[in-house]
C-alpha cells in the first residue's frame, strides 16, 4: 500500500446478515479504491447478491458496517443513493414504455430539469445505441438491448459508484463484449465499480481487484495475479517432431516430464518472459528442434476451484 | 430542493408514469368501466322490474329501481377498481424497477402516491362513464350542483380510500394472480348493503351487517345527495370510514413498502 491513502468509495466492515438460521453473510471485510473495479466471485448462493442490495441500501444489515462514497448505508441511505447507480440482475425498466421514457422517467426523478434531461437522455440513447430503438416499447427489446437501456438508466444520475450485480448473466457473447467495453469505459471516467459475476473470465478481464465469496466469508482478496499465484500448476509445453528430439529435451531439463505418445513435454515455469527466454536459450545451445510451444499458466478456474475446493472451506490467506 | 418540494415532484413523476401506463393498457381502465355499466343494465332491465315494485316506494317500477340503484352501482364502481390498482400494484412489484426506484434518493412514497393518485383518477373517469350510461338509461337527478359536487366529493374520498387499502393489497399479494383475487370481498361488499334492496329487507342478521358496513352510510349519502332522500349522520359516518379506511390503508401499504425486499 503506498503511503498516501487513496480514495475509498466503498468500504465494507464486519458485515453480517442471516435470513432466520441462514447466514448469508458472516462477517466481510471490504475496500474499493475510488475509480477502480471491484468483482465479487463466487457461486450462487454464496452472498454476492445480499452485499450488493446492502451497499444499495435495499436491505438492512444485521451487524458491521458499510459506507459507500463515504456516507453510512443505514443512516445516510439517502446520501448513499444520490451517490450509487445500481443495475441488478433482473431488468429493472418499465416494459410499457419505451427506452426513451424509461430514461426520461429517470432523468425527472434525478431532477435533472427539462433541457438537461432531454440533453443527457439524448446523449445516452447515443452512446448506448438505442437511437433507433428509442420510440419503441420496452416489451419489444432483445436481452442485450433491455441490459444496454439498463445501464444507460443506472447512469443517467452521473452516479459515483455502480453496483453491477451480474451484469452478462443470460446475455449472448457479443453483447456480454458490449457491456464490458462500456464498463471499462466508465471506469475510465472515473466511476467506481462493484460488479459481482460467476464468470471467471469476466473478474479477470475487468477488475483491478477480485474478493473470492464462498459461504458468506470473503474467502480471498487480490489482484488476478495475486490470485492466479493462489492456484499451482504453471507451465510451457514444448511439442517435437520424433522421440529423439524428445528425449534429449528431456535430459536438457530437470524436473521436466516428456509424454512419450504425445511427442510433447512438460516444464514447470512461472509462465514469465525470463524463464520462457531461459528455456529458448537452453534449446537452442543444445540444437534441439521444437515443432510447438504453448504457455499453460493456471486460469482463474484454477484459481476458484483451489480456493472454494469442493472439500469443504479451505481458508487461503488473504495477501 | 424541500423534502415537501421533493414529495410533491417526484410524486407527479411517478403519477404521469402511472397514467402513461394506464394509456399503454387501456383494457384495464374500460374493464373497470365495463363490469358497473354492465351490472347496471343487469339489475335494471333484468331484476329492476320486479325488485321495483319491492323496494317500498308507492309508484314500485323498473325507473324507480334504476334511481335506487345508480348509488349502489358507483360503489361498486369503486370498489371494482381496487382489483384494477391491487394487480397494478403487484405487476409494479414485479418489475425489477421498483427496486431501481427503492436505490434511488426520491421521496419514499412517492411510488404509493402516484399509484393511488392514478388509481383514483382511473375510478373517477369510469364513475363519469357509469354516470352517463345511467343518464341515458333515463335517471334524472332531483337535487343542484352543490349536491352532485358533494356526491362527486364523497366519491372521491372512497375511491382514496379504497386505492390505498387495494396498493397495500396489492403488495401484501406477491403476485398478480393473488392480487386479482384478494380485493374481491371489496367487490362484493356493495352488494350486502343498502345499494340494491333496502336493509329491512334481509334477515335480521344480515341487516345488522349491512347497516353497519362501510359502503351503507356512503351509498345512503350519496343517494341523499343525487335525489334528495334524507341523509341523516350518515354523511358524518360516511366521511369517517373514508378517512379511517385511507389511513390503514395508506400505514399498511408504507409498511409493506418499507419491509425489505423477500430475498430470492
Amino acid at each position: 500500500m503506498s503511503p498516501v491513502e487513496t480514495a475509498v468509495a466503498v468500504r465494507v466492515t464486519g458485515l453480517r446478515k442471516s435470513y432466520g438460521d441462514h447466514v448469508v453473510l458472516d462477517g466481510i471485510d471490504l475496500e474499493v479504491a475510488a475509480g477502480t473495479v471491484f468483482a465479487l466471485l463466487g457461486p450462487n448462493g454464496a452472498g454476492k447478491t445480499t452485499l450488493i442490495r446492502i451497499l444499495s441500501t435495499l436491505v438492512t444489515p444485521d451487524g458491521g458496517e458499510a459506507r459507500v462514497a463515504g456516507h453510512d448505508v443505514v443512516r445516510d441511505a439517502d446520501l448513499v443513493r444520490a451517490a450509487i447507480g445500481v443495475t441488478g440482475q433482473f431488468s429493472a425498466v418499465d416494459a410499457l414504455f419505451t427506452g426513451e421514457e424509461n430514461l426520461r422517467l429517470m432523468a425527472d426523478l434525478r431532477h435533472l430539469g427539462k433541457q438537461a434531461g432531454r440533453h443527457r437522455v439524448a446523449e445516452l440513447l447515443q452512446r448506448f445505441d438505442l437511437v433507433d430503438a428509442a420510440s419503441k416499447p420496452v416489451a419489444t427489446y432483445s436481452g442485450g438491448m433491455r441490459r444496454r437501456l439498463d445501464l444507460a438508466m443506472t447512469l443517467v444520475g452521473d452516479p459515483q459508484v455502480i453496483f453491477l450485480d451480474e451484469p452478462t448473466a443470460g446475455l449472448d457473447p457479443r453483447s456480454r463484449r458490449d457491456v464490458w467495453q462500456m464498463i471499462q469505459e466508465l471506469v475510465a471516467h472515473g466511476v467506481t465499480i462493484l460488479l459481482t459475476t460467476q464468470y471467471l473470465e469476466e473478474a479477470d478481464r475487468l477488475a483491478e481487484r477480485i474478493g473470492v465469496l464462498d459461504h458468506g466469508v470473503l474467502v480471498a482478496e487480490g489482484t488476478p495475479d495475486q490470485l492466479k499465484r493462489l492456484a499451482p500448476g504453471g507451465h510451457v509445453r514444448l511439442a517435437f517432431a520424433d522421440h529423439d528430439q524428445l528425449r534429449r529435451a528431456a535430459g536438457a531439463f530437470a524436473g521436466a516430464s516428456p509424454d512419450e505418445n504425445a511427442l510433447t513435454l512438460q516444464i514447470p515455469s512461472d509462465g514469465g518472459i525470463a524463464s520462457l527466454r531461459a528455456i529458448l536459450d537452453q534449446l537452442e545451445s543444445a540444437s534441439i528442434d521444437v515443432g510447438g510451444l504453448s504457455l499453460q499458466t493456471p486460469d482463474m478456474d484454477d484459481v476458484f476451484l483451489a480456493i472454494t475446493g469442493d472439500h469443504g472451506r479451505q481458508e487461503v490467506p488473504v495477501p | 430542493m424541500s423534502t415537501y418540494q421533493l414529495v410533491l415532484t417526484d410524486s407527479a413523476t411517478m403519477l404521469r408514469r402511472n397514467l402513461r401506463r394506464m394509456r399503454r393498457y387501456p383494457s384495464l381502465t374500460l374493464f373497470i368501466a365495463g363490469i358497473p355499466v354492465v351490472l347496471l343494465l343487469l339489475f335494471v332491465y333484468v331484476f329492476g322490474g320486479t325488485l321495483g315494485a319491492g323496494i317500498g316506494t308507492i309508484a314500485g317500477g323498473r325507473a324507480e329501481y334504476l334511481a335506487y340503484v345508480v348509488p349502489g352501482i358507483l360503489l361498486i364502481t369503486v370498489a371494482g377498481a381496487s382489483q384494477g390498482t391491487a394487480i397494478s400494484m403487484a405487476m409494479d412489484m414485479n418489475e425489477g424497477i421498483i427496486a431501481r426506484f427503492r436505490t434511488m434518493a426520491i421521496a419514499r412514497s412517492s411510488v404509493l402516491t402516484g399509484h393511488v393518485v392514478g388509481s383514483v383518477i382511473q375510478t373517477m373517469l369510469a364513475i363519469v362513464i357509469v354516470m352517463l350510461v345511467a343518464v341515458l338509461m333515463g335517471f334524472r337527478s332531483t337535487t343542484g350542483p352543490v349536491d352532485w359536487a358533494a356526491a362527486m366529493v364523497l366519491l372521491m374520498l372512497a375511491a382514496l380510500a379504497i386505492s390505498w387499502l387495494s396498493v397495500a393489497l396489492g403488495m401484501a399479494a406477491g403476485s398478480v394472480e393473488t392480487a386479482s383475487n384478494l380485493p374481491m370481498f371489496l367487490v362484493f361488499l356493495p352488494f350486502l348493503s343498502s345499494g340494491f334492496v333496502p336493509t329491512g329487507s334481509m334477515p335480521p342478521g344480515l341487516a345488522w351487517f349491512a347497516e353497519h358496513q362501510p359502503f351503507t352510510p356512503i351509498i345512503e349519502t350519496v343517494r341523499g345527495l343525487l335525489e334528495g332522500t334524507p341523509i341523516g349522520d350518515a354523511g358524518l359516518v360516511a366521511v369517517g370510514w373514508c378517512v379511517g379506511i385511507t389511513v390503514l390503508g395508506y400505514l399498511w401499504a408504507r409498511k409493506l413498502y418499507d419491509r425489505d425486499p423477500v430475498r430470492s
